[in-house]
């Protein structure tokens, strides 16, 4: 178990990260009980074992490497109740459009979890873009991560947390 | 101009707190250095050769007489009483210790300034026309537009950590005075056929290492969709642009590797989907922003006051400051003047604290307490009435701001470079100084007429040396500072690119290649001809003969 941020409290979680080490392929890969999170290429070789496998007490997920997009798991939103965006350094910052993504374009429902290298100090941007569960680095205190996410109380943007841009309700 | 209401103090007060606890956590080793990097860079803050510079914003460059005084306040009590305005009408401050910047910002956030997204891989400060709001020219007042693209983009949460930094110019005139070519977003205000104002659309220029002019991705854009569209380009960007090379990085690079109609082929399928979202502007958020801009309160004055023309004939200094500092006003009666930072001898660009307290009285007094940062390193009193030129003028000269050199070869556009610049190759400064003595004499200045010439200490290209009429450049060759000098680049309409005339030269030689360069033009050019029109007539060969003479010939330049 490891403590992770979900819908901004700190709790225990189950879940793995298979990640492919060198040599390994997608095909051929043990595939491990869940809970777990499985790369994309893994979701897409080995679905129907992974679908058959899986149970409310050990589902599977699908974890997007930065560069990939949600467009590739468009149909499978509904058999997925947790999907990570990894964030191979905090700064790269494309999980935060693959997460806007998910939310905006397809709707998904499910958590959507910040893995990899996840820091407090991003943890505000990636919960308006729709991150609502956070895998912070093993280093970094949870506990002390929770204040950021109320470093701005009202920024100007429409995003995923707040779909009016703020001009639309100034006036108000 | 635009007033922060209790939404925009907010922001600015929670930036403060924010980064005074990134510094307390990075003091106490809570965030590493590589975590701090771009919280501080955010932030405007780089470490430099000798403290940490720290950049702070102006907004489509206009500052009001109270910013401007507390910028004097903080030169003087943080810093060692001066600061660099750049070429993206920002204010550099060069000494000011890292733990004492949380105090800075908060004292700039009491007059609604900060330092946000001054610097990093984000959106940066968005550049316009300085003579914006007043040029006879102008189709529309780009300032509304432009502090809406500013809160768009105030911590906007997707785009805080892009492949690579992201500057947006916007150009509300016929004239292009925003070097809007060569940004990663340029846009062009517009009218169509049917009067509706809209934008011209041009992504992927930029100078740097890799110098593109950007090209037009559409050609009307309705003013009320620039937020979605831009949200467009910038996702397109975030999720496409390379990120295994900082060099490779910028939007240019993926414009050209896509094509530019596949580019635009890929925004306009991601705007499909936001066009007509919340983010569309609405006609009374416009009109909420637009009225801060209204026109002051001019008088009814005849369009030539008599007693103006007087003293320019009487008074030939006087004169010669008007001829060149001083442009015509779209109100009868006024005109738009510019206070040079270009005093031969001194840093171009540079200000002290007693000369930014002298320019704010000087607002004050004659130009509704308002004044402008052009990119090309100069201020600007928008709105002084023709019978206080000559009184300004004096007010001017007695704090060394009335060089009467805009668009002359002295008013030369110029980086900190290797004085200051941890990135810089060379210096540039020095370099800048021997160049304005060559020119010292002002009869032979004027005689040389309108020219442009720009420095880079770097390929950065902060000085924008590719699009000067002659463009200075510093390399390191062996640990030494050397100079490449390019020709016939050039802003405006028609931007573009000056080429490199050969070999570079050593520091103590560049003033004397450029003092070759105009003699070309002056054995050469027609009558009333401009620098850059003999150029254009001429080709660069004459120039190249002049300048390396019997060194090249009969070889090939390498």
């Amino acid at each position: 178990m490891t403590r992770i941020i979900k819908n901004r409290a700190v709790v225990e979680d189950s879940w793995s990260v298979l990640r492919l080490a060198e040599g390994e392929t997608a095909d051929t890969i043990d595939l491990p009980q869940g809970p777990v999170l499985v790369p994309l290429s893994v979701w897409h070789a080995r679905k129907s074992a992974l679908l058959a496998a899986s149970s409310p007490a050990a589902p599977v997920g699908v974890w997007l490497a930065a560069g990939e997009g949600p467009e590739s798991l468009a149909d499978d939103l509904a058999q997925l109740s947790v999907i990570a965006v990894d964030f191979p350094k905090f700064t790269d910052g494309r999980g935060y459009s693959a997460a806007r993504l998910l939310r905006e374009r397809y709707g998904y429902q499910g958590e959507i979890r910040a893995i990899g290298d996840v820091l407090p100090d991003q943890l505000f941007l990636m919960a308006r873009c729709g991150i609502d569960a956070f895998a912070l680095r093993a280093d970094k205190d949870a506990d002390k991560a929770l204040a950021l996410f109320d470093t701005f109380k009202t920024p100007y943007q429409a995003a995923v947390d707040q779909p009016q841009p703020l001009f639309r309700r100034r006036a108000a | 101009m635009y007033r922060y209401d209790n939404y925009d103090h907010a922001l600015v007060q929670e930036r403060v707190a924010q980064f005074r606890d990134q510094v307390r956590r990075w003091k106490a080793g809570e965030l590493s250095d590589e975590e701090f990097r771009p919280l501080r860079l955010q932030n405007g803050l780089y470490i430099q050769r000798h403290a940490p510079m720290f950049r702070v914003a102006v907004p489509y460059g206009m500052l009001s007489s109270t910013q401007l005084r507390r910028l004097a306040k903080i030169a003087r009590d943080y810093d060692k009483g001066y600061g660099h305005f750049t070429t993206r009408h920002n204010l550099q401050f060069n000494w000011i210790p890292l733990e004492r910047v949380p105090d800075a910002l908060a004292e700039l956030a009491e007059v609604e300034m900060h330092a946000i997204q001054t610097s990093g891989n984000c959106i940066r400060n968005v550049t316009t026309d300085q003579f914006a709001g007043v040029a006879a020219d102008e189709i529309l007042d780009p300032r509304p537009l432009c502090e809406l693209l500013r809160q768009w983009s105030t911590f906007h949460p997707e785009f805080a950590f892009l492949p690579r930094k992201f500057k947006i110019a916007v150009n509300g005139a016929l004239e292009d005075r925003a070097l809007t070519w060569f940004h990663d977003i340029g846009l062009h205000i517009r009218k169509n056929e049917a009067g509706e104002v809209g934008f011209r659309v041009i992504v992927g220029g930029g100078l740097g290492r890799t110098p593109i002019r950007g090209q037009v991705v559409r050609e009307f854009l309705p003013w009320q969709d620039i937020l979605t569209y831009n949200e467009a380009i910038l996702r397109v960007y975030n999720r496409y642009g390379r990120r295994d090379n900082a060099y490779k990085a910028r939007i240019k690079i993926l414009v050209q590797a896509l094509g530019v109609e596949k580019f635009a082929e890929q925004v306009e399928a991601e705007w499909a989907h936001l066009k007509s979202g919340p983010a569309t502007i609405t006609q009374a958020e416009y009109d909420r922003v637009a009225a801060f801009f209204n026109p002051p309160a001019y008088a009814q004055l005849p369009a030539i006051d008599d007693g103006f023309v007087q003293a320019q004939a009487e008074q030939p200094a006087f004169a010669r400051w008007v001829e060149r500092n001083v442009r015509p006003h779209r109100v009868p009666g006024y005109a738009a003047v510019t206070l040079s930072l270009k005093k031969p001898g001194t840093a171009p660009g540079d200000v002290s604290d007693v000369q930014m307290d002298r320019v704010a009285d000087l607002a004050d007094r004659y130009s509704f307490g308002e004044v402008r940062v052009t990119h090309e390193q100069n201020l600007v009193l928008a709105d002084v009435r023709q019978d206080e030129l000559q009184a300004l003028w004096q007010d001017a000269k007695a704090a060394a701001l009335a060089t009467p050199n805009i668009g002359l070869i002295t008013d030369m556009i110029c980086c900190p470079g290797g004085d200051f610049c941890d990135l810089a190759n060379a210096k540039s400064i020095p370099i800048a100084n021997a160049i304005q003595a060559k020119f010292e004499d002002l009869d032979y200045l004027y005689d040389i007429g309108d020219i442009e010439l720009n420095i880079s200490g770097c390929m950065n290209s902060c000085g924008h040396h590719h699009v000067g009429h002659i463009g200075v450049l510093g390399v390191d060759k062996g640990n030494e500072e050397w100079y490449q000098i390019t020709l016939g680049g050039r802003q405006g309409n028609n931007a573009h690119l000056g080429k490199v005339i050969g070999p570079s030269f050593p520091a103590d030689e560049v003033a004397s290649v450029v003092e070759k360069l105009i003699r070309v033009y002056l054995d050469n050019r027609h009558e009333d001809e401009l620098f850059i029109d003999t150029l254009d007539r001429l080709g660069v060969e004459p120039f190249k003969d002049k300048v390396y003479g019997d060194r090249l010939k009969g070889k090939k330049a390498a």
